[in-house]
């Protein structure tokens, strides 16, 4: 029998050069699932996936490594990603981890993982700024990819040789358009991800003479492209790549953090400690103060006070149909203490 | 006048306008973007000053955070 690499190997011309390669993948929504299955095809020893989201029936049109049952028992993705993957491939080692991906997590991952690549599946900014501030810190080149709508956009930032993301974007943008404004379709994230996928498969196999040092973006609806070079725009006092890096987006922030979830109409109550809870007891708590709950074992989802909330066992507080962040925590706060 | 905008070409009624006004016909004004000119990146202190020409090329990328 052939090898299953063997028609990447015949494109490489070399031996298949990925079994000792290892990648954290942040995210596990469009980008995330996509990059996952396009690495694990593609034959590397170990991934490992953090996300903080469950799976959700609009994740179905584009997220490609769930199905409908997966949304029928909310599933978390980073569960029903490493279903997935899995049988895709026996041969790669997954981890999965149910997290919010903040400083902490990141910043343990990397020290006790040392990964080859990080590779950005991510909805936001906020934590593109903290992946950026993790690469340079440990040395460790990253891919940018985000979309939404019809267009898209990539980026390989190299530690001690390209602009970072801080140099590139000086400030954090205002979330002018996500996907719950915008919306987005499934070949605007393919379209990233193959533009992602295919710098990661030749930084992984030490290509590096192949990398594309250019940011490129495009509409595959407006039919769009363009490709800039921005060596220019490396600055020698960036806080996150200068010369006296401080890497500013590494500093853990002590207050209950909320964040508006992309394409979810949904907020995100993230308590600062690093807590773990035992989900039958909150089924109690929340059952003495008129909840309905369900639990599947990962986590608890309950009707309450009008709002549908989803609880984790790390402590963080879904609440769904609100893009209000100070009225979720003031929830979190009511129901949790 | 005639500029090719991302790779296409685009008819303009606006005569030689700054890169600004460019961005504010395109909605992108206030937006996170990288400009290139005819292959220059175009610093951003210098956007509300640039004209754009006939024939010009011009790459507007704007950082999106969705994914
Ligand atoms: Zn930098």
């Amino acid at each position: 029998m052939e090898s299953r690499y063997s028609r990447q190997e015949l494109f490489l011309k070399e031996a298949h050069p990925y079994t000792d390669k290892h990648v954290l993948i942040v995210g596990a929504g469009a980008l995330g699932s996509s990059l996952a299955e396009m690495l694990v095809r593609a034959g590397i020893g170990k991934l490992t996936l953090i996300d903080r989201d469950y799976v959700d029936w609009t994740n179905l049109q584009r997220q490609q490594l769930y199905k409908e049952q997966d949304a029928k028992e909310r599933l978390p993705k980073a569960e029903a990603a490493r279903t997935r993957i899995q049988e895709i491939n026996s041969g790669v080692e997954i981890s999965a981890i149910t997290a919010d991906g903040g400083p902490e997590e990141l910043s343990t991952l990397m020290e006790d993982q040392r990964p080859d690549l990080l590779l950005d599946g991510t909805d936001n900014f906020e934590t593109r700024f903290l992946i950026n501030d993790l690469s340079q810190k440990y040395n460790v080149p990253w891919i940018y990819g985000a979309c939404v709508g019809s267009q898209g956009i990539s980026c390989v930032i190299i530690p001690g040789e390209t602009p970072c993301f801080t140099c590139l974007l000086d400030v954090l943008p205002a979330e002018g358009m996500t996907c719950d404004t915008a919306g987005i379709i499934a070949p605007a994230v393919q379209m990233t991800t193959a533009f992602q996928g295919a710098e990661a498969l030749k930084i992984l196999a030490g290509r590096w003479g192949d990398v594309r040092r250019e940011l490129v973006s495009f509409d595959v609806w407006k039919n769009t492209y363009s490709s800039i070079k921005i060596e220019a725009l490396k600055k020698t006092n960036c806080p996150s790549c200068g010369e006296e890096a401080r890497y500013p987006y590494l500093t853990e922030d002590n207050r209950t953090k909320t964040a508006v979830l992309c394409g979810r109409n949904t907020v995100q109550v993230r308590p600062p400690n690093n807590r773990t809870f035992n989900l039958t007891e909150l089924a109690s708590i929340l059952e003495k103060q008129g909840a309905k709950v369900t639990t599947n074992g990962f986590l608890l989802s309950a009707v309450i006070l009008e709002k549908r909330i989803v609880l984790f066992q790390d402590g963080r507080m879904l609440v769904h149909g609100s893009k209000d962040p100070e009225g979720a925590k003031k929830l979190y706060q009511q129901l949790l203490g | 006048m005639n500029i090719i905008i991302n790779g296409k070409e685009e008819q303009m009624a606006l005569q030689e306008p700054t890169l600004e006004q460019l961005l504010a016909a395109y909605s992108l004004q206030g937006k996170s973007v990288i400009i290139e000119a005819n292959g220059q990146i175009v610093p951003k202190e210098k956007i509300g000053s640039t004209t754009v020409k006939e024939g010009d090329r011009i790459e507007i990328v704007q950082f999106v955070g969705g994914g």
